[in-house]
Formats: C-alpha cells, sequence, structure tokens
C-alpha cells in the first residue's frame, strides 16, 4: 500500500483525509506546514505527496518547487475551485495531479492510484528502448534519456511522453489525453495537459519554443513528431 | 421641445417689443393727432367766432343781409375754406347751393342755444371727417356797475363746416410712419430675441446634454454652476440630485458587494469543515451496519446530508464567482456530440428508453468542457425530474446575420465575432421532455435561484442553484438559454454558444 505524506493546515482535513486514507490502507503521515512537510519527507519517504496548495507561511507551489528540485516524487496538489491561487500555478510548479476540496475519500483515492498507476505496456515486440531524434525511451525500465544523459521526469512527464510516442504522428486531443494519461473524467481541466506538456517540452526539446518531438496541432491537440 | 421653448422665448421677446413699439407708437399717433386737429379747430373755431362778432347787423335781418354775410364769411375761410349756413328762426340759409348741411347735427343746434361763445362737433359723414362749428350772434350790453358785459343770444345762429381731408391724411400718414418705424424695429429686436433666447437656452443645453451623460451612467456629471439666478439654481438643484443619487447607488453596490462577498465567504468558510467532513462518510458509512438501529440511522442520515450539502457549497461558490465576475472559461476545442455523449455516460443516462440522442457528429466547438458538462447534466437531470421520459437530446448548427440573438436571456456582451464574413455560427443544443411542459407563470422564473416552482417541493432534487448556474455558464461562453414548452407539450431547453473553430494549423 502506498505511503502518503499529507501536507494541511486545516485539522479537520488533514484528520479527516488521514482517517479515510487509513481505513483504505494507506500508510499516512501528516503535516501541518509546508516546512514540517517537508522535513517529514526525507525522513518518511513516502510514494505520494498530497498537497494542500493554501498553506500559511510557505505555501503549496513553494513547496512543490522544492520537493522538484531534487526529486520526482508524485505529487496532487489539493486546491478549492476559485481559491486565489491559481491551479496553472502549482501545475508549473511540477504537481503531476491536482484535487478539488472538498472531496470524498473514493475520488481522493482514485486519484492517487491514477498517479502511480505504471503506463500500460502496448504488447507486440517493441524493442526495450525505443530511439526517437536524440531521445532514447526505455519503456521497460521507464527511464528518458536525451543525447545519452538521463532526463528526470515526473511520473506525468513520463507518462505523456509514453504515451504520445507509443503511436508517432498520431493526433491526441487534450480530452482523450486527459483521460488516458490522467484518468479524469472527459471533462477534465485542458491546462492540466497544456501545463505538463510545458514542463515536458522544457526538459526534452533543444528549443522549448519551437518543439521538434511534442508538437502542437492548434484546434486539435498533440502529437509525437513526425521527426 | 428644445426647439419648441426656443420659439416661445423669441415670441415672448417679440411680443414684448411690438407692445412696447405699438403703445409707443399710439400714443404718439394719439397726441401728434390730437394736436393737428386741435390746433385746425381751434384756428377754425377763433377765426369763425372773430367774424361772426366782427358783423353789425340790424334785427331782425333780412334774408338778403344774411345771404350776404354768409357768402363774405364763406370766403374768408381759416385754415381752409368752409361752408356756411345760416339760422334765423325757421330760415335756413347758406353761402352755397343747399341751404343747410346734413353735417350739422341737432346735438350742435342744441349747443349753439346753450353756448354764446359758440361750438363745435368733428363729424364723419360716408368716411369724409368735417369740422363743424356753430356761432349764435348775440347782443353784448354794458352792465352798469360791474364793468362786466351780459350776452343774449339774438337767436340767429351761423353755422360752418370745413373738410378735415388734409389734416385725416396727415394722421393717415403718421399711421404708416408709426407701421413703417415698428416693423425694422421688430426685425432688428429678432436680433437681441435670438441671442437672448441662445443665452437663455445654453444653461438647458448643458442641462440636457449632463441628463444624457448621467443616463449613460456616468453618475459622477456635474453642471458648472456660473452665477445666480434661476437656471444656475436648476443647474445647482441637478447637481445635489446626482450626488445623492450617485451617493445612494454607490451605497446600493456597496451593499451588494457585502452581499456577494458574504455569500462567497460562507461558502469559503463551509467549505473547510465539508471537506473534512467528506473525506470520513465513506467510513461512516461502511461502519453504520455494526451499530445499532438507531445510532446507524442516525449516521447514514449525516452521511448523506453531508453530500448534499458539499454540493450545494460547491453551487454556491460557483454562483458566488459568477456573480463576482471571477469565473473563468478554460476552452478546448471539442467534438460537440462526443462531449454530451461522454456527459451522459459519466452520469449513466443512457437507457435509450429514456434518452433519444440526435448528436450529428464532426461539429467541433470551442468550448469550456466542465462548464458545457454542467450545462448538459443540469438540463437533461432536469428533464429527468421534472419531465417524462423519453429525454430528446439534440445538436445543430445555425447560421445566422449578425446582431443580437433572440433570447429571453441575451449574452452579457454582445454576439461574438463573426468567424469570415458578417455571419454568426452558432451551436445549438435542445434538451426536450415529455412531461406535462412548465406552467406560464413558472417560465419567468425557471432561471432564478432557489425558486421553488411548487411550494411543497421537497429539497432533495438538488442544490435549487442548477438552472442558475446553467444559464450563468452558458452567458460566459458568449451564448443564450431559454425555456419554453414544446408544440406538442413538454418542457424544451434550447442552449445556443457561439461557434468559434480555430484555423487548422500543423
Amino acid at each position: 500500500m502506498p505511503r502518503v505524506l499529507l501536507i494541511e493546515d486545516d485539522p479537520a482535513v488533514r484528520e479527516g483525509v488521514e482517517l479515510g486514507l487509513r481505513r483504505r490502507g494507506h500508510d499516512v503521515r501528516t503535516a501541518a506546514t509546508g516546512e514540517a512537510g517537508l522535513a517529514a519527507l526525507a525522513e518518511f519517504r513516502p510514494d505520494l505527496l498530497l498537497l494542500d496548495l493554501m498553506l500559511p507561511g510557505m505555501n503549496g507551489v513553494q513547496v512543490c518547487r522544492r520537493v522538484r528540485d531534487t526529486s520526482q516524487l508524485p505529487i496532487i496538489m489539493l486546491t478549492a475551485r476559485g481559491d486565489d491561487f491559481d491551479v496553472v500555478i502549482g501545475l508549473e510548479a511540477g504537481a503531476d495531479d491536482y484535487i478539488v476540496k472538498p472531496a470524498r475519500t473514493e475520488v481522493i483515492e482514485a486519484r492517487i492510484r491514477a498517479v502511480l498507476r505504471r503506463i500500460e505496456e502496448p504488447g507486440g515486440g517493441r524493442p526495450a528502448v525505443e530511439f526517437h531524434g536524440e531521445l532514447a525511451v526505455d519503456r521497460a525500465g521507464l527511464t528518458v534519456a536525451k543525447s545519452g544523459e538521463r532526463v528526470a521526469l515526473a511520473p506525468s512527464e513520463l507518462k505523456l511522453l509514453l504515451h504520445l510516442s507509443a503511436a508517432p504522428e498520431q493526433v491526441f486531443s487534450r480530452q482523450q489525453l486527459l483521460e488516458h494519461v490522467w484518468e479524469h473524467s472527459y471533462h477534465g481541466d485542458a491546462r492540466l495537459v497544456d501545463a505538463c506538456v510545458r514542463r515536458l517540452r522544457n526538459k526534452i526539446e533543444d528549443v522549448p519554443g519551437s518543439p521538434r518531438y511534442i508538437q502542437t496541432l492548434r484546434g486539435f491537440g498533440y502529437r509525437f513528431g513526425p521527426l | 421641445m428644445i426647439s419648441g421653448l426656443r420659439t416661445r422665448l423669441v415670441l415672448a421677446f417679440l411680443l414684448v417689443a411690438a407692445v412696447g413699439c405699438g403703445t409707443t407708437a399710439a400714443l404718439t399717433y394719439r397726441e401728434a393727432r390730437n394736436a393737428l386737429l386741435e390746433q385746425a379747430q381751434d384756428t377754425a373755431v377763433s377765426s369763425f367766432r372773430d367774424q361772426v362778432e366782427g358783423f353789425h347787423l340790424n334785427l331782425p335781418p333780412n334774408t338778403e343781409q344774411m345771404q350776404g354775410m354768409a357768402r363774405s364769411l364763406a370766403r374768408q375761410g381759416k385754415p381752409r375754406n368752409w361752408w356756411v349756413y345760416v339760422e334765423y328762426g325757421s330760415v335756413r340759409l347758406s353761402s352755397g347751393t343747399n341751404p343747410t348741411s346734413t353735417v350739422i347735427t341737432p346735438e350742435l343746434r342744441r349747443r349753439a342755444r346753450g353756448t354764446p361763445h359758440g361750438s363745435f362737433q368733428r363729424v364723419v359723414k360716408n368716411g369724409e371727417p368735417y369740422l363743424t362749428m356753430a356761432m349764435p350772434v348775440v347782443f353784448k350790453t354794458a352792465q352798469t356797475g360791474t364793468g362786466g358785459q351780459t350776452r343774449r343770444p339774438a337767436g340767429l345762429t351761423f353755422y360752418a363746416v370745413m373738410r378735415l381731408t388734409d389734416e385725416q391724411v396727415n394722421v393717415d400718414a403718421m399711421v404708416v410712419a408709426a407701421r413703417d418705424g415698428a416693423l425694422p424695429a421688430l426685425a432688428v429686436a429678432l436680433v437681441p430675441a435670438l441671442l437672448a433666447a441662445r443665452s437663455v437656452l445654453r444653461p438647458v443645453r448643458d442641462l440636457r446634454q449632463a441628463a444624457r451623460s448621467l443616463g449613460r451612467g456616468r453618475l459622477d456629471t456635474r453642471i458648472p454652476v456660473k452665477g445666480g439666478g434661476e437656471l444656475s439654481e436648476l443647474a445647482r438643484t441637478f447637481n445635489e440630485s446626482t450626488a445623492a443619487l450617485e451617493r445612494s447607488v454607490d451605497e446600493l453596490q456597496r451593499a451588494e458587494a457585502r452581499a456577494r462577498r458574504f455569500a462567497s465567504d460562507v461558502s469559503h468558510e463551509l467549505r473547510t469543515p465539508l471537506a473534512g467532513m467528506l473525506a470520513v462518510t465513506e467510513l461512516l458509512d461502511e461502519d453504520a451496519a455494526g451499530l445499532d438501529p438507531d445510532t446507524a440511522a442516525a449516521v447514514r442520515l449525516i452521511s448523506s446530508e453531508t453530500d448534499k450539502l458539499a454540493v450545494l457549497v460547491e453551487d454556491l461558490m460557483e454562483i458566488s464567482r459568477f456573480d463576482a465576475r471571477a469565473a473563468e472559461l478554460n476552452t478546448d476545442e471539442v467534438d460537440a456530440a462526443e462531449t454530451i455523449r461522454r456527459t451522459l455516460q459519466s452520469r449513466h443516462w443512457t437507457d435509450p428508453e429514456r434518452i433519444v440522442l440526435d448528436l450529428p457528429d464532426g461539429i467541433r466547438a470551442r468550448l469550456d468542457p466542465r462548464r458545457f458538462d454542467v450545462v448538459v447534466a443540469n438540463l437533461v437531470g432536469n428533464a429527468l425530474r421534472h419531465g417524462r421520459p423519453p429525454v430528446t437530446v439534440a445538436l445543430r448548427t445555425e447560421t445566422r446575420p449578425p446582431g443580437p440573438a433572440e433570447a429571453a436571456e441575451g449574452p452579457a456582451d454582445g454576439t461574438p465575432d463573426a468567424p469570415g464574413g458578417g455571419v454568426t455560427h452558432w451551436l445549438v443544443t435542445e434538451v426536450a421532455d415529455r412531461g406535462p411542459g412548465i406552467p406560464a407563470d413558472v417560465l419567468p422564473h425557471v432561471f432564478d435561484r432557489f425558486y421553488k416552482a411548487d411550494q411543497a417541493r421537497t429539497r432533495s432534487e438538488g442544490s435549487g442553484l442548477g438552472l442558475a448556474i446553467t444559464l450563468e455558464n452558458v452567458r460566459l461562453h458568449g451564448g443564450t438559454v431559454r425555456a419554453a414548452n414544446g408544440p406538442d407539450g413538454g418542457a424544451v431547453f434550447v442552449v445556443e454558444i457561439p461557434l468559434t473553430t480555430s484555423e487548422v494549423t500543423a
């Protein structure tokens, strides 16, 4: 069962989510501030971070950036629609997904599982490592290298890249990507995809402004290549 | 109306000028005419008197004598010729051919007997003015002891009749002069009248412009007040009223903003405890089975009501954001039919007995998928709850010349830009049911917040904000939604959203 670190300042939410997840068998540790959460991170070594955006002192976005500086730990933000913090800022900071509060535990758990789920391997005699231009994608080892150097990708970025590159030159709409990569409903927030694409481009493209690998088809979505 | 005011001002001004001119002219005319006529008649009367008194005659006079006197008098008419008539008892003689004149009135004859100094009368006959004079011949007897004289009428009276035509001509000339002077004077008066009207009307024009600007919502409109007088009083009153209006509108807006902020704050505050509660409802549901029946029922009640409360609070938050104009549209290009199908699938509204679909593929639209999902789900949910199946969901596009859509609920800010050449394309979504339809008195209120069509309606049918949120979501897309009753019964909701698809670029 996944180990979840929850950083949430409101005691009722903290306690409620902890109770709910623990009941479902998760190993939950909580922190009331971003600073305490970062301290707990090293010691608890969670599989996933549930992070409230609105925190006193160091806010969720800052915590998110700090975590991303050193690790590719899956991060799900807890937000409230209409909060002062735009969810996009949190996504740009490197969060993999977000949950709108208030949410039922089953929703929270479904998101946790979706983020942690490994991308389904398309069957068939694919080579273990695919080469696309300077990119080497190891579908078995779930690693990506560019010009021989390992690229550190967050879970959502890796899944997005694997999904797109599995069918080069095929166009996927944002809604399709939300469904397949994030397991959101069809009516999810397309900004989630856009933010993730931007982060991915910054890591793998030579010139993020004129992408070669992750191309945009305005009005339709994204595709991998053609190179 | 302004032109009417100007006309009236000018007319009043001219009237005053005309009355002034007219009065002056009339008075001048009267004085001059009197002076002219008096001068003529004074001359005539005094010379006639002198001449009559200058005669010496023996009484009783014989006719030749009288005739001669009349002739000699007639020759000495002053200032003009006159006809002379003599009356003595029943004898009538004259200087002319007629023994007497019709111009001499009985009144003059009567007065002639009573006034030894003579009398006169102005007579108009056949449009001709005449001066008639009567001069009785008197005996003057010196009174002893007093030094005065007594006059006794001798019964002999001389009459003179003189035409006043020349005087009349002079008087007429004066009238013409007065008239000819008055008209240019009036014409000249028109210039100051117009100037005065203009200067009087300038504040009125300012007031009109200010009122118009006020009507356009510029509540800070003020009129510069210059000097005193009624119009600056009016301007001052206008300014005071406008200031008062501005204050009360400000107050209202502040109150409204406070109310909105309050609603928003309340739902924010409610959301946090709800987030905690909602996280543990499942736990309650699971464990309820192991509790004693009463406690179990109570626990299940708390759990289910928490779910509803969460929906309500979320809807309240949503409405608050619309009110605060903080709602954002996160659009994506989607296939409209696919989007609607997914909405119905995710809510398990897939029974073809209950839901009939008419969704042509290939209509791509730029929508906020989450908001459009809410719109469709609310309308279909509503139709399933209040109407009767089958519920029809139909999709089509319409092309219309640009212009405001004919809808009860117009878009908040005009129609969107037409893609290429003055035509707007609309995505039309129609949700119809086979129920009893919407009563006429409810129809105008279907999109109201918390509107209860039936006062006895139970609360268990959603937050009461569903259709209000639907309306706001459609408006945010620049579209319209309207409710009506179909031709064969049943409610019909029509959503129209401008269809804007971006260019496809590889």
